[in-house]
Formats: structure tokens, C-alpha cells, sequence
């Protein structure tokens, strides 16, 4: 599925990676979030130990919170985050 | 239900938040709630907290949370006001007052809510102290806390 994405970084991870943001363009092959996730991890090493898998990742797409199972499609807002700690 | 729902910088009455639900109403048998703060370090060097949000997902999450609560019990009123930015100790952080006909529907709602918020509202807090700033993690027992109420 191709077509752009926006992919939204929040609190310690938007720091380590150094991103608040970006317009991401889906390849053919990026469905849901597991694909997008091995897509980032193959930028590079910082990716690659920031999103690693044993490492507690949240996600949201278009609001909603979501696995890494949940397809996405162009034009959908993505979120990647830590663990909440609100309240 | 109705539902007042808020996420915000500045600081709320829990006083008025009450009068607020009860205003106009003769159904309401009670009224539950819940006031979390920024609590200080144990050596009391907390300088400031900072809760950082995602603005375009907080409020619907935190009412998503309302509504399931009112799928489990009948409720009457769901208010959830949640503050963002820099905060300060003994600074309210977080209420969260639930009106229904009697007190169990009251008291259960309301801790359903936190834990629920606790484990799937978008907020990260920031401890900041002379030395820096860390970010807090996420708890076990939150999300213990939150399986609890799936297991019943």
C-alpha cells in the first residue's frame, strides 16, 4: 500500500530519536504497524535500538490505540511512544 | 450519562466540579471522586513535573474510558479534567468524579476510570530535579491494576 503517512513521536522517545515528526512514504509492502516498525529499524542502528522489539513500545493509529497488527494506509496519522504515565 | 471531559494546563475546583454535576438534578444519589497529585521525591528534591500529551488524542481517549465505564455500571455524570505542562509538588494533577444512584456504581466507576487512564490515556510525566530530568516509567502494578478489572 503506498501513499504518505504521518508518523508523530511523544516524550522519551521523540528525544532519543530526535524527531517530533515526519511525513513518511508507505512502500508497497508496509500494511500494518509491525512492517512500519521493521521499515524504521532498518534506518540505522539509533532506530533499530530505539523501537527494538524487546524494548515496551505504545502506538496509536488515527487516535486510537493499537498493536502492532493494525493496518495502516495513506493518509492515516501514526503515533509511537512510551508506555503511558499519566494520571 | 453526560460527560464533561477536559484537558488542560490551568487548575480546577473539585469543589465546583461537584455543585457543577449536582446543579439542576434530584436523581443523583451519589457522587464519587478522585483527586490525583504530583507527589514529591522521597528526599523532597522534586523541582518540577512536566506531563506532556498528545493533543489530538487525549480528550477522546479519556471519553472512550467514560463510556466503558458506563457500560459496566449505569451512571448519571462522568467528569475527567487532566492537566498538561509544568506542575509543581502537592499541584492537582488529574480528577475524576462519577455521579450515579447509589454509591457501589459511584466508587467502582471511579477507580475503573483511573486505572484505565493510568494505562491507555496519552500522558508522559517528566521529573525534573537540580540534577536533570528523567522520564518516569510505567508501572506493573498500573497494569495489574487495570487486568483486574478484565478479569471479573
Amino acid at each position: 500500500m503506498s501513499g504518505r503517512i504521518e508518523i508523530l513521536y511523544f516524550a522519551g522517545l521523540r528525544e532519543q530519536l530526535a524527531l517530533e515528526h515526519e511525513s513518511f512514504e508507505l512502500a508497497d509492502n508496509i500494511d500494518n504497524m509491525a512492517d512500519l516498525l521493521n521499515a524504521l529499524r532498518a534506518r540505522g542502528e539509533r532506530w533499530c535500538d530505539v523501537l527494538a522489539a524487546d524494548r515496551p513500545l505504545m502506538m496509536a493509529v488515527n487516535q486510537q490505540m493499537s498493536t502492532p497488527g493494525t493496518a495502516i494506509k495513506a493518509g492515516d496519522e501514526v503515533a509511537l511512544f512510551p508506555p503511558v504515565t499519566g494520571g | 450519562m453526560t460527560t464533561d471531559i477536559r484537558v488542560q494546563a490551568g487548575d480546577f475546583d473539585a469543589g465546583k466540579v461537584i455543585d457543577s454535576i449536582r446543579q439542576g438534578r434530584t436523581d443523583i444519589g451519589a457522587i464519587a471522586c478522585f483527586v490525583g497529585l504530583v507527589r514529591d521525591l522521597p528526599d523532597k528534591r522534586l523541582l518540577h513535573m512536566t506531563l506532556e500529551h498528545y493533543p489530538a488524542m487525549t480528550e477522546q481517549a479519556l471519553r472512550e474510558i467514560a463510556e466503558h465505564a458506563n457500560e459496566r455500571w449505569h451512571l448519571q455524570h462522568v467528569s475527567v479534567i487532566h492537566r498538561y505542562g509544568e506542575l509543581k509538588p502537592s499541584d492537582q494533577i488529574v480528577l475524576v468524579s462519577v455521579a450515579a444512584e447509589h454509591r457501589r456504581a459511584a466508587f467502582e466507576s471511579c477507580e475503573f476510570i483511573m486505572d484505565y487512564l493510568k494505562t491507555g490515556a496519552p500522558f508522559w510525566k517528566k521529573e525534573t530535579t537540580e540534577y536533570g530530568s528523567h522520564w518516569v516509567e510505567a508501572r506493573a502494578t498500573d497494569t495489574e491494576s487495570r487486568r483486574r478489572w478484565e478479569k471479573d
